[in-house]
């Protein structure tokens, strides 16, 4: 073995390496949890093909005439629903719109919800075409499966870059508050070891593992769901760098001050908590009113997760997503330095 | 107080006028001292006395409130801080190295500040820590550890090696290797400044001890020397039977060879030049007034008398 002392960064990058490695529950975080996670999700909204709305036909007279109908009927699953039960089963979303048979019948449905639209159309058509009505003409269908469209392919990229946060936030901000609890950082600065080489090896330790990180969820979403990536996976990885690089330095300006592992820990969920919520993880950020999304837009994890999804999902270059690379990089930059003038040391 | 010793050719250390406040309480209040090259020298002093707020201003680690401090002949803050620090070796108080790196790893992660120094092995060999080369620091005992962190001080062969406590909290063994480790860096000439509780440590150790005590420096001076201050080598206590009068120290003073007399807690205590003179007439005396003994012992004056002898309270009750 080679004697020759290394130089400070590539030693320090090491230690936080190894200090990692030899962590079992930091490796869950990292690598176990976010493919559990596509796991729950991807089981809990997969596709299950053409999907069937449910239509309730109240049991009264006439009702096996029209239950016999849409039986033959495709898209329909039918059920005879107990008139005192009705109305129970239509608010509880048992069944999507009840028909009362009668002359005309009656369709009791909520117009404010989708299915309940659609199940009104799949109704009238059957029960309109069993009555004897003639289309004017039948239309070529071309029906396709547009790739990257199920939520699955949209869960991932988000996923990621929550993932991508969470270990960079979490892994750095402990690593450096148990350095300074100990006195260890206090330790060091008695050395003549430059203060930018700790946080720079506190970055670049967190790189060491990216790769991986991100290799195993790709890989694990493309085989058990079929995930793959429009975009060039060069794209990804070069997002997936810019961020990581980001969020360490946000987590180092997060622990730059905190003096116990108790103090960081709610420092970090703080900075966190609004962005898994806001930044379009689980569901689209759309969701938020007009007036919040220019401030949404500006959120870390919002670039990170546009980002990641303009690749991965609509297959834009490098390019297309550069305004997002800026915002993160500017988020990086000033995060680091900020983290170095504040740092506490001791 | 400054007291530049017989080897005044060249200082390691010197300062002047330190203080340090913390709120209301002053934890330094203008301490001066002048360490030479080569010299092992001790702050001594019982716990909250100012030792190491005064270590680490010296260290470059705290700023003081006033003051003025060089070492090796540089000053901190003016530009030279990490060519400075490539010259020392520091070991804090009560610091947990890395419980996740191995030994060889720790000290190659220290041995990578500095532009030149030891090989790793070869401050294992130093350490005598060779067949633990590929343990984890978790893994080590508390005296291992503590030579350990001495170790991480040692790798750029410092010209001036600072401890803080570095035997606080071990047995009499480990403390007696981490001494010999401390010895053989004193003879390649190197400059030692320690602080401890241990008078035992400052008396092995140590050239010149300053006794510390309310963030002042209340005596400065070789062991031996404070405690010849004493004025006798020896110390002979003794305690009386239960529900029996000691005779006054007034009158044990007049005791051939005794330089003075306490009493503390029930407990005499004599400072007598010789004991086998001493001892004799204190027996006879006790016989005349037909006063029995509970306890008697003796032994060589130490820097804890002289403590109690200018405080009046022991090093290890604060």
């Amino acid at each position: 073995m080679s004697q020759r002392p290394l130089p400070p960064l590539v030693a320090l990058t090491q230690a936080r390496v190894l200090e990692f490695v030899r962590e079992p529950e930091a490796l869950f975080w990292v690598f176990v949890f976010p493919i559990l996670m596509a796991l729950a999700l991807g089981i809990a909204f997969r596709s299950r093909g053409p999907q069937l709305v449910i239509v309730g036909v109240v049991d009264q007279a006439g009702a096996p005439a029209v239950v016999e109908t849409l039986r033959q009927s495709r898209g329909i699953t039918v059920k005879v629903v107990p008139a005192e039960r009705a109305d129970a089963a239509l608010r509880n979303g048992n069944v999507e719109l009840l028909v009362v048979a009668g002359d005309p019948p009656t369709y009791r449905y909520d117009p404010a919800r989708t299915e309940g639209r659609l199940a009104r159309l799949l109704v009238h058509d059957a029960l309109m075409k069993a009555g004897g009505r003639v289309d004017l003409w039948t239309p070529r269908e071309n029906t396709v499966m547009v790739p990257g469209s199920r939520y699955i392919d949209w869960l991932i990229p988000g996923l990621l870059g929550m993932n991508i946060m969470g270990t960079g936030m979490w892994g750095i901000g402990f690593a450096v508050v148990q350095a300074r609890t100990r006195k260890l950082l206090k330790l060091l600065l008695a050395t003549p070891m430059r203060r930018s080489d700790y946080l720079l090896a506190q970055m670049f330790g967190r790189l060491t593992f990216l790769a991986l990180e991100v290799v195993a969820l790709l890989a694990f979403a493309r085989i058990a769901f079929g995930v793959s990536s429009q975009g060039s996976l060069a794209a990804v990885i070069v997002i997936a760098v810019v961020g990581a690089v980001t969020f360490s330095g946000l987590g180092l300006l997060v622990a730059s001050r905190a003096r116990t592992v108790e103090g960081v820990s709610g420092l970090l969920n703080v900075v966190m908590m609004p962005m898994w919520l806001l930044s379009g993880v689980f569901f689209s950020a759309a969701n938020f009113p007009e007036r919040a999304q220019p401030f949404i837009r500006l959120l870390p994890l919002t670039a990170l997760n546009e980002a990641l999804r303009g690749v991965m999902l609509d297959g834009t270059s490098m390019v297309g997503v550069s305004s997002e690379l800026g915002i993160l990089a500017a988020w990086g930059i000033a995060s680091f330095g900020l983290a170095l003038a504040w740092f506490r040391w001791q | 107080m400054i007291d530049p010793p017989h080897r005044a050719d060249r200082l390691a250390v010197r300062c002047a006028g330190l203080v340090k406040r913390y709120g209301r309480v002053t934890a330094v209040d203008g301490i001066d001292l002048a360490i030479c090259a080569g010299e092992c020298f001790g702050l001594l002093g019982p716990n909250g006395a100012g030792k190491t707020t005064t270590i680490e201003i010296l260290e470059g680690l705290m700023r003081p409130d006033a003051g003025d401090v060089e070492v090796l002949g540089a000053r901190w803050g003016v530009g030279g801080d990490r060519a400075l620090r490539q010259r020392l070796g520091v070991q804090l108080q009560e610091t947990r190295l890395n419980d996740k790196l191995t030994v060889r790893e720790t000290l190659a992660l220290f041995r990578s500040f500095y532009a030149q120094g030891r090989t790793v092995d070869e401050v294992l060999a130093l350490l005598e820590l060779e067949a633990k080369r590929e343990s984890l620091v978790s893994k080590l005992s508390g005296g291992q550890r503590q030579r350990l962190a001495v170790g991480c001080a040692l790798v750029n062969r410092p010209a001036l090696l600072f401890l803080d406590e570095p035997t606080t909290g071990l047995d009499p063994q480990s403390r007696r290797q981490l001494w010999d480790l401390l010895k053989a860096f004193r003879r390649e000439g190197g400059t030692i400044v320690l602080t401890t509780h241990y008078m035992e440590e400052a008396e092995v150790l140590c050239d010149r001890v300053a006794i510390v005590d309310h963030g002042k420096v209340i005596a400065l001076s070789s062991p031996d020397t404070l405690i010849a201050t004493l004025g006798a080598e020896h110390v002979i206590e003794f305690a009386v039977a239960a529900g029996q009068v000691a005779p006054p120290p007034q009158s044990l003073r007049q005791l051939p060879g005794v330089r003075d007399a306490r009493v503390e807690n029930g407990r005499v205590a004599l400072i007598v030049e010789h004991v086998h003179l001493t001892l004799p007439a204190l027996l006879a005396a006790l016989d005349q007034h037909r006063t029995g003994l509970s306890m008697l012992t003796t032994h060589h004056a130490t820097l804890e008398d002289v403590f109690v002898s200018l405080t009046g309270r022991h090093l290890r009750e604060t």
